[in-house]
């Protein structure tokens, strides 16, 4: 009985006062997004049949306000960055942003019936800069680690990197966009990732 | 066999292109095994994995895949052992025996629901370990991305396993054909992927590559790498202090 009272209790006090995103920790936060977000995918019978439209605006969402995509564009060009105009970083963030999404999106229809395994966070109380490790569980293979590198902001705590079993995302671009800038410029690199986005985009809608 | 082919791209070191990445002498040629690799696997490799995927329930596929991964676990414990892993060593050979005879041959994977986790060992890796640099980068034919070090492992792996011991013939390859469809049928999601992801798939492939077995031969703890465009220990590529981008103006003149 009084097990059903507490949990009544914390049921009333998670209604009344929902965490802020801003105010918990990254591993917590880390969980929350991904148990939410696999939550609504299982739930909704459009995006289990492959709405694509619909998976997109549920990553908008609920997971892109914890990305810093201008982080992530910067340790993605390198040097490069500090070449660029104000209006070109602009941009090459919000083309690669969209590059990202759409790649996330189809990473989670593919996985999202797996099994997490959330790990304790490693860091000291103070820290800015921390990683939260995730597993994704699957038969007869070793599970592959997700990491998420978060740094504390303002607004809380932000993705800057993803490594999927040890490849780092952002790292992963770095040699493209810098093969594409010394043949192309900045400029050739904003239209590359343009011409990408529509072909994606082009390529869904005839499905 | 795959030796041979291995020893000659090392002597091809003729075909050297200019202006390359220096992990990545051979890009030439690599670029062009990765096509013929990309067409094989368009025609043949990708449509007979697909037609596995739509035959077979999933329930049937991780049976698969577990009998495949069981024969293995043996020579992922001797790679543990000869990496100075001894627990982790032991335990492979613990999961081998449960998985043999609880698992019934291997199909269930008791050993997992009992706590000894699967790890992911071979011979690249171990001379990794032994200190090895992984040399040049190379696409081999059909089995894609590799390196000296890791094509050299390769041999080995293939040379000392156990499916080579299966008789009578037709088994044995009725057997590898299955273990490659399997295989193929599990990565059409991260192909797709990969199609959407790159805009140079032959560079976004390689990079992806040497990131992973780097940190495999780390056992997903690798050291911090030092960006090639940084100067003097100022990593100026990994971490700048972006937040908004008005702030970074500020930060222009800096390297």
């Amino acid at each position: 009985m009084t097990r059903v009272f507490l949990l009544l209790l914390a049921a009333a006090l998670a209604a009344a006062a929902p965490a802020r995103a801003a105010d918990m920790p990254p591993d917590v936060l880390v969980k929350s997004v991904t148990l939410e977000v696999v939550d609504l995918i299982s739930k909704d019978k459009e995006i289990r049949s492959g709405n694509r439209a619909k998976l997109i605006g549920l990553i908008n969402d609920k997971v892109l306000p914890h990305f810093n995509f201008t982080s992530m564009t910067a340790l993605a060009m390198g040097q490069n960055w500090n070449k660029a105009t104000p209006e070109q970083k602009k941009r090459l963030t919000d083309e690669f942003k969209t590059l990202l999404v759409r790649t996330y999106a189809s990473a989670l229809a593919a996985y999202s019936d797996q099994k997490f395994d959330f790990r304790p966070l490693r860091a000291r109380p103070n820290d800015t800069d921390v990683t939260v490790n995730v597993r994704v569980l699957q038969p007869g293979t070793q599970p592959v680690p997700i990491d998420y590198s978060m740094e504390k902001t303002a607004g809380g705590w932000k993705v800057y990197d993803v490594m999927v079993g040890g490849v780092s995302l952002v790292a992963n671009y770095r040699t493209e966009f810098a093969n594409v800038v010394r043949e192309s410029g900045i400029d050739g690199l904003i239209r590359s990732l343009n011409n990408k986005n529509r072909a994606l985009e082009g390529a869904q809608e005839k499905k | 066999m795959r030796l041979w082919v291995v020893c000659c791209l090392l002597l091809a070191s003729g075909c050297a292109t200019v202006d390359a990445d220096p992990r990545d002498p051979f890009e030439g040629m690599n670029r062009g095994v990765f096509a013929f690799n990309d067409s094989f696997d368009r025609t043949i490799a990708t449509p007979i994995a697909r037609t596995y995927r739509g035959a077979l329930h999933p329930e049937i596929r991780d049976r698969v895949r577990n009998f495949f991964s069981n024969l293995a676990d043996p020579l992922i414990g001797v790679n543990n052992l000869l990496q100075g892993k001894f627990e982790d060593g032991f335990f492979d050979w613990v999961r081998f025996g449960f998985n043999t005879t609880i698992g019934l041959l291997g199909v269930h994977d008791v050993a997992s629901d009992m706590g000894y986790e699967k790890h992911n060992e071979d011979f690249g890796q171990t001379f990794g370990w032994w200190g090895a640099p992984p040399g040049p980068y190379l696409v081999l034919p059909f089995l894609g991305s590799s390196d000296v070090r890791d094509g050299l492992g390769t041999g080995v792996d293939f040379y000392v396993d156990p499916m080579r011991l299966i008789e009578p013939d037709g088994l044995r390859y009725s057997l590898w054909a299955l273990r490659f469809t399997n295989v193929r049928a599990d990565l059409l999601d991260a192909s797709r992927l990969l199609e959407e992801a790159a805009l140079d798939r032959y560079v976004f492939l390689r990079d992806a590559y040497l990131q992973r077995r780097r940190s495999l031969i780390y056992d997903g703890r690798p050291p911090r790498e030092r960006e090639p465009e940084s100067r003097a220990g100022v990593n100026v590529a990994r971490r700048p202090r972006v937040d908004t981008i008005g702030e970074n103006e500020a930060e222009k003149g800096l390297p």
